[in-house]
């Protein structure tokens, strides 16, 4: 089973990497919230972002689509500078279009899925290829009932959002995202708003997207998913980026103390009754 | 308790106010039409990100909800015959209408845009829509629900308020009824008969107000069908 037939990008040479984030920085106002930011991705890499809330990890997430503008540094994706291009004197804003453009072949799913209430399952999952890609109704219905099934949700096509269960509606968005074809999949947080006996079927799907090929950046809580699905887990806290490292190592042998410290509180709670 | 006299008055002016309330009607009809194209744009330009064009918009805004209506009819139909412009009295009825309206629409629309939740146009970005495409497909179907019950209060206002265009001699309802109470002196008949065809006229879209207010309260979604 396989979620599309772009999951894994054509052969390019194993050095250019898919995402190039380099000393990315974001203020708002006086608060620096990403501090100088460098990581590459490889193509078909899984990358888990994990830290403690207000480390920047979502917001570095969302600089990765340009739902927020790096302040300072530059991100490329596949080697095109995102969002912004070389003017005459430094980068300038790229415009709407061409903005638009570059984010159809990243994928993104929210931490509140942001599903449009106003359209039925298989429509929400539709309307990217048919507005943005121009792919004819008849085919992005028959994209749309084929991903519907990959993720479980098949008869809930006709179905409005608000009939769904939280997860079933994370895996509307997650069917949605994967509609436009994507090369790269970000994931903010995807399964945070879940009853926790819901968190496991959306992971499921996650899980097998990875096995699929696709790359994917994770911002998470969830220590367990991370461990088994990453090639490489990044740590954040304050704006930057701790310690990264396999996630054998960086779950058990932990070499920066704020890590350590991070992964003790979060292990402690996860053994509570 | 009616004579057979004013009864036979009543069933003489009929036809009239009749024909009158026709126009009525279409100048309410013209003037919402241009109201709401109008509202929307001027909605669409404020929220821009070219700062001259949301402030025209701002000031167009404040300058029509800070001057009477009257006085913009006025200025449309006498005011402007002093640069040679000479619209005839319907049409500049309403224009000024219109464009009176336009400024409480745009503040409509704008609140039913804003109220839309943010995430919603991120999802949109997200799929690679352009901010056009954004507010089309995704943003406005879900502000309709917002808009449209006071967007209905205003065409119960403005049927209301094409009376004022019997100052400036525009065919209408108002007019004819001050015509025939001019001619015959029967004020009490004559208002209270305009005035139940005013009633008959905005009744229904009150009730109209009333069936989108229980429809959209509940938070049931319009689907416009758009994918």
């Amino acid at each position: 089973m396989s979620f599309s037939a772009t999951a894994i990008p054509a052969a390019t040479d194993a050095d250019e990497p898919l995402v190039r984030i380099q000393s990315v920085h974001k203020h708002y106002g006086a608060l620096h919230v990403l501090k100088g930011i460098d990581l590459d991705i490889r193509p078909g890499e899984k990358v888990s972002i994990i830290g403690p809330s207000g480390s920047g990890k979502t917001t570095l997430l969302r600089c990765v689509n340009y739902l927020e503008r790096p302040t300072r540094g530059q991100i490329f994706i596949n080697g095109e500078l995102l969002g912004q291009k070389q003017g005459r004197r430094g980068f300038v804003e790229l415009d709407d279009r061409s903005l638009a453009r570059q984010r159809t072949g990243i994928g993104m799913v929210f931490q509140r899925f942001n599903l449009f209430p106003h359209l039925t399952v298989s429509q929400n999952v539709e309307i990217g290829p048919v507005k943005v890609l121009k792919v004819s109704r008849a085919e992005a219905r028959e994209r749309a009932i084929g991903l519907l099934g990959k993720v479980g949700l098949a008869e809930k096509r006709d179905a409005y959002p608000e009939m769904l269960s939280g997860g079933q509606q994370q895996r509307v968005a997650i069917a949605r995202a994967l509609a436009m074809q994507p090369t790269l999949m970000l994931f903010d947080e995807a399964t945070s708003a879940l009853d926790p006996e819901l968190v496991g079927e959306v992971l499921n799907v996650m899980a097998q997207l990875a096995a699929d090929g696709m790359t994917m950046m994770i911002v998470t809580h969830e220590m367990q998913f991370a461990e088994d699905v990453s090639d490489r887990v990044i740590f954040m806290d304050g704006g930057q980026i701790v310690e990264q490292g396999p996630p054998s190592r960086l779950f058990g042998a932990p070499e920066h103390p704020r890590t350590r410290g991070f992964l003790r509180a979060v292990l402690q709670k996860r053994t509570m009754p | 308790m009616i004579s057979p006299q004013t009864l036979a008055l009543i069933r003489e002016w009929l036809p009239q106010l009749l024909v009158a309330a026709g126009q009525t009607l279409q100048m309410t009809v013209w003037a919402y039409a241009l109201g709401a194209v109008m509202g929307l744009l001027i909605a669409l330009g404020g929220m821009s990100r070219q700062r001259w064009l949301s402030g025209l918009c701002r000031v167009y805004i404040e300058f029509i909800r800070g001057t009477p209506t009257l006085i913009q009819l006025f200025l449309i139909y006498f005011g402007l015959t002093s640069v040679n412009i000479v619209i005839p009295g319907f049409q500049a009825a309403v224009i000024a209408l219109g464009a009176h309206y336009a400024a409480y629409m745009a503040e409509v629309y704008r609140s039913g845009i804003v109220a839309v939740d943010s995430g919603q146009r991120e999802a949109a970005q997200a799929i690679g829509m352009r901010r056009g495409q954004a507010m089309a497909y995704v943003i406005f179907p879900q502000a309709v629900r917002i808009i449209l019950p006071p967007m209905t209060n205003f065409a119960i206002s403005l049927l209301k308020d094409t009376s004022v265009a019997s100052l400036i001699a525009a065919p209408e309802l108002m007019m004819r009824a001050n015509d025939i109470t001019s001619e015959y002196y029967m004020p009490m008949q004559v208002y209270l008969l305009s005035g139940a065809m005013y009633f008959a006229m905005s009744y229904p879209l009150s009730l109209g107000v009333r069936y989108l207010e229980r429809r959209f309260g509940r938070g049931r979604q319009l689907n416009l069908n758009l994918a």
